[in-house]
C-alpha cells in the first residue's frame, strides 16, 4: 500500500503529517452484522492496523521550537524516501526530551542544549553527540522597543538594558534549551532576573510568544521559531547577531546498552544520514520566505 | 401445552407460625398464625397501616419473618410456582411480549417454549394486538392486565394481589376482577388484599382481618360479612373509622 | 488572521487527507475509549448500586471525585506506567494511538460508573420488590437494570464522551502528538496556537466542536425517540 499523489489544499497547515500511510481497507461485502463487527473490530484494533501499516519506523525526542519551525517535514520526507525508515518525532522541552530518552522511550534526542546534552552522554544515557547544526536566538520585543536596544551590540548588555527599565520580558520558565540559554545571558549580565516585569510563563517557545504579543513583552527566541510564527501582533525583531546568541543543535543515539529495545542500527542511520552531505544540504534547503532558518555544521 | 404447575410438587397450604415483622424495634407484624389452603380466594381486610400489604410481601417471601416460621408444604423456602401483582405495577421499559417473556427466560425456559408459552399467554388475555408495543406506554388498565398476564405465565399455584384496583377506573377494576376469577377457576390459590368491602364479597372466600399487625379474625366469607367476632372487624364493616 | 469559519468550511469541504486522518485518528481512540469505559463502567457502575459491603461509600465517594481527574494527571500516570523505564514498558506502546485509548478510558471511566450508579440506584429503588418476586437476583438484576435504564445511561455515556473528545493532556503526554501517527484534533489545535496560526487553531477547534454537535444531537434525538417510544 502506498500512496503516489496528494493533493493538498493550499489551506491545510502543512506540518500536521509529515507521512502519509494509506490505510484505505475496504469492507467484504457481507451482511450488516458483518460489517458492523467489522467496523468494530477496526475502531478498537487501532494500534495493530497502524504497526502493520509502519514497518520501519524510529521515535526522536527533539524540542517544541524545531518542531514549530517547520523543519522536520522539509527534511523527514527525504530520508523517509531514501531509507525507508518513517522518523516518528515528539516534540518536548529539551529538558523533558533528555529525561524521555533517559527513560528509554525515544531511540533519538536531537535538542539544544549543549551542557546537558554533554552530561546526558557522560551518564551513559547516550552513545556519543554530533554536531548537526546551529540556528541563533534573537530578542524580540515591542515595536516601540521602550528598553532601547536599537543602539546596543552586546547582547548582555541589551538583557540588563531590558532589566534595567523594567520593561516586560517573557520568559519559557522552563528546562528548556532557549531557558538555559537566557539563563547563560542573564549570568553574562550578572542579573538575577525577578520582578513583576519578568514573566515566567512555564510553557513552550509559542506559548511564550503568543503572551508576549499580548503583554507586550521582549522575549528571547530562536530564529526559526520567530520565522514561522504567525501571531506576531505588534513584536518585532530588535537584537541579533551576538556570538552569544549562537544555537547549536545536537543529535544523541539513546545507549542501547542501557535500553536493550533502543532501535540502534536505524536511529544511527538517521544520525548518520542527518550529518551527511544529503542531510546537511536538505537543512540548509529549509527557508521561509527566502531565509535560511538553520545552518548545517557538522565536521 | 403442558402446564408446569402439575410438574412441580404441590406447595400449599402455606402457614405462618406466629410470624411477626419488626422494623427499628416497632412492631408492624405480630404473632401471625394462619394455614392458607389450595385452591380458595383469601381476602385479606383492615384499615390503612393494618399490615394487609406487609402480610403479602411476607407469604411471598420478599420479606422474612423476624420471628416465628413461614412454611411452605413442599419444605422450600421460597417455591417458584408463586406469584404477586402489586398495586402499581411495574413493568419493564419493553414491549409487552418482552414483559411476559423476562421472567419465563429468568427460570431458564428456553427459547421456542418460552415464545409459545407468551403467545399463549397474549391470546389468553386478549393482548395480542398490543404484543410490540411498549409496555410503559398502556393504560393503567392494561398495565394491570399484563401483569396479570404476566403473573399467569408463570404457572403459580399461589397468587398475590396487593390492591390490585385501587388506583383503576370501575371498567378497568371488572376486567381485573374477571381475570381473578378465571385463574381462581382454574385452581390458583388467590391471596388478596383490599379495601373495597364491595370487592372483598364478590371475591372472597375467607377472609383474614388484620388489625394493628395482628390477625384478629380469620373466616369464611358468609361468616365474616354476616357479623365477625371481633368488634374491630365490625365497626370497619360498619363502615367506621377502626384505629 | 483569517477568517476562521471560512477556514473551517473550506477544510472539511477540501477533504485534505491528513486532515481527514487526523479527524479520524481523533473519533477512533475517543470512540474506543468510549467503549472500553462502558464495557468495564456500566457493570460496575451497576454493581457499585446493587452490592452492600464494607466501604462501599468510600468507594463512591472516590469515583465522584475521580470524575474530576485532570486529563494531565491521568496522561502522567500512564506515561509512566507504559515508559520503558515502567512496570509495563516492554509492551512499547508509548507514543502510540493505543496509549492514548488507555489514558482516556481512565479518564471517562469514572464518569460512567458515577453516573452509572447513580441511574441503576434510582432503577433498584422502584424495580427491587418486582424483580425479586420474578424471580431474579441481584446479580440477575444488573442486565436487566442496564437494558431499563438506558436511555438515562446515554447521558452518562455522552459526558463521557465529551470529556474525551475535549481533553489534551491526556493524549499530548502519553500520544506525543507525532505527525501522522497520534495527532489528534486537539494536540493539533495546541500545535497550532503554539505556532501562533491562531485562525486555523480556531478553525479546528470550529471543526471539533462540530463534530462534538453533530454526535450529541444524534444522541438527542435517539433518546428522545426512544423516550416516546418506551416511556
Amino acid at each position: 500500500m502506498g500512496q503516489t499523489h496528494r493533493k493538498r489544499a493550499h489551506i491545510s497547515p502543512a506540518n500536521w503529517s509529515g507521512r502519509m500511510v494509506c490505510r484505505t481497507i475496504s469492507p467484504p461485502r457481507c451482511s450488516l452484522h458483518l460489517r458492523l463487527a467489522f467496523g468494530i473490530a477496526m475502531l478498537v484494533a487501532p494500534p495493530f492496523a497502524t504497526q502493520a501499516a509502519t514497518q520501519e519506523f524510529i521515535t526522536v525526542a527533539s524540542t517544541t521550537s524545531t518542531e514549530n519551525s517547520g523543519l522536520f517535514r522539509h527534511i523527514l520526507p527525504l530520508f523517509e524516501h531514501e531509507t525507508g525508515i518513517t522518523v516518528r518525532i515528539v516534540a518536548q522541552g529539551t529538558g523533558q526530551a533528555l529525561e524521555t530518552g533517559r527513560r528509554g522511550d525515544v531511540d533519538v534526542v536531537f535538542v539544544h542544549a549543549r551542557t546537558q546534552e554533554d552530561a546526558f552522554v557522560a551518564a551513559g544515557y547516550g552513545v556519543a553527540r554530533f554536531d548537526v547544526m546551529y540556528n541563533d536566538f534573537v530578542i524580540v520585543g515591542p515595536a516601540g522597543d521602550p528598553a532601547g536596544l536599537a543602539g546596543i551590540d552586546d547582547a548582555a548588555a541589551a538583557m540588563a538594558a531590558i532589566a534595567q527599565a523594567e520593561a516586560p520580558f517573557a520568559s519559557r520558565g522552563d528546562d528548556s534549551g532557549t531557558h538555559a540559554a537566557e539563563m547563560r545571558l542573564w549570568a553574562a549580565a550578572g542579573i538575577e532576573p525577578e520582578g513583576r516585569w519578568y514573566l515566567s510563563t512555564g510553557s513552550g517557545m509559542g506559548a511564550t510568544l503568543n503572551m508576549a504579543v499580548q503583554v507586550p513583552a521582549y522575549a528571547l527566541t530562536d530564529r526559526g521559531t520567530w520565522l514561522s510564527f504567525r501571531n506576531r501582533g505588534s513584536l518585532e525583531l530588535l537584537f541579533e547577531g551576538d556570538s552569544m546568541l549562537h544555537n547549536p543543535y545536537g543529535i544523541i543515539l539513546v545507549d542501547p546498552a542501557r535500553h536493550p529495545h533502543i532501535k540502534a542500527g536505524q536511529g544511527q542511520t538517521f544520525i548518520d544520514w542527518l550529518i551527511s552531505s544529503a542531510g546537511q544540504e536538505a537543512i540548509a534547503g529549509y527557508r521561509i520566505d527566502g531565509e535560511q532558518l538553520f545552518f548545517p555544521n557538522a565536521e | 401445552m403442558k402446564i408446569e404447575r402439575d410438574l412441580h410438587p404441590p406447595i400449599l397450604p402455606l402457614r405462618l407460625d406466629r410470624a411477626g415483622f419488626a422494623v427499628a424495634g416497632e412492631k408492624l407484624l405480630q404473632d401471625i398464625s394462619l394455614s392458607i389452603p389450595a385452591g380458595r380466594r383469601l381476602i385479606v381486610m383492615g384499615a390503612n397501616g393494618a399490615g394487609k400489604s406487609l402480610l403479602l410481601r411476607l407469604c411471598h417471601g420478599l420479606i422474612e419473618p423476624g420471628s416465628g416460621r413461614r412454611l411452605w408444604s413442599s419444605g422450600e423456602t421460597r417455591p417458584l410456582a408463586q406469584a404477586m401483582v402489586f398495586q402499581r405495577p411495574v413493568l419493564l421499559r419493553r414491549t409487552v411480549a418482552a414483559n411476559l417473556a423476562y421472567p419465563l427466560r429468568l427460570r431458564g425456559m428456553d427459547r421456542a417454549t418460552c415464545r409459545a408459552m407468551v403467545e399463549q399467554t397474549l391470546e389468553r388475555f386478549g393482548l395480542t394486538s398490543l404484543s410490540e408495543r411498549s409496555a410503559r406506554l398502556l393504560s393503567g388498565g392494561e398495565q394491570q392486565r399484563l401483569a396479570l398476564a404476566r403473573a399467569w405465565a408463570m404457572r403459580p399455584q399461589i397468587l398475590f394481589l396487593d390492591e390490585p384496583t385501587s388506583s383503576l377506573d370501575p371498567s378497568a377494576t371488572r376486567i381485573i376482577e374477571e381475570m381473578i376469577a378465571a385463574f381462581a377457576a382454574e385452581g390458583i390459590t388467590i391471596v388478596m388484599s383490599t379495601h373495597d368491602i364491595g370487592q372483598a364479597r364478590r371475591i372472597a372466600q375467607d377472609v383474614a382481618f388484620l388489625h394493628r399487625g395482628r390477625l384478629i379474625e380469620h373466616a369464611p366469607a358468609e361468616q365474616f360479612f354476616d357479623g365477625p367476632d371481633a368488634p374491630e372487624a365490625r365497626a370497619y364493616l360498619a363502615g367506621e373509622l377502626v384505629w | 488572521m483569517s477568517d476562521p469559519f471560512s477556514t473551517a468550511f473550506s477544510m472539511i469541504v477540501s477533504g485534505d487527507p491528513a486532515f481527514m486522518e487526523i479527524i479520524g485518528l481523533s473519533l477512533r481512540v475517543t470512540l474506543s475509549a468510549v467503549l472500553i469505559a462502558c464495557l468495564i463502567g456500566l457493570p460496575l457502575g451497576a454493581g457499585l448500586a446493587l452490592a452492600r459491603f464494607p466501604g462501599r461509600s468510600i468507594t463512591i465517594i472516590v469515583f465522584n471525585a475521580l470524575m474530576g481527574l485532570p486529563p494531565v494527571v491521568a496522561g502522567l500516570v500512564v506515561y509512566l506506567l507504559l515508559s520503558r523505564s515502567g512496570p509495563m514498558g516492554s509492551l512499547a506502546l508509548l507514543f502510540t494511538p493505543t496509549a492514548m485509548i488507555i489514558a482516556q478510558s481512565i479518564l471517562i471511566l469514572p464518569i460512567v460508573i458515577s453516573l452509572t450508579r447513580s441511574v441503576v440506584e434510582d432503577l433498584w429503588g422502584e424495580y427491587r420488590e418486582q424483580l425479586r418476586s420474578l424471580g431474579a437476583s441481584r446479580l440477575r438484576a444488573v442486565p436487566t437494570l442496564l437494558w431499563d435504564g438506558r436511555v438515562s445511561l446515554l447521558t452518562g455515556v455522552l459526558a463521557g464522551f465529551g470529556r474525551a473528545s475535549a481533553e489534551v493532556g491526556a493524549v499530548l503526554i502519553v500520544g506525543g502528538n507525532i505527525a501522522g501517527h497520534t495527532r489528534t484534533m486537539t494536540t493539533a489545535i495546541t500545535l497550532e496556537t503554539s505556532r501562533g496560526e491562531l485562525g486555523l487553531a480556531v478553525a479546528l477547534g470550529i471543526v471539533l466542536l462540530t463534530l462534538t454537535l453533530g454526535l450529541n444531537a444524534m444522541v438527542w434525538f435517539a433518546g428522545q425517540w426512544a423516550r416516546e417510544r418506551l416511556g
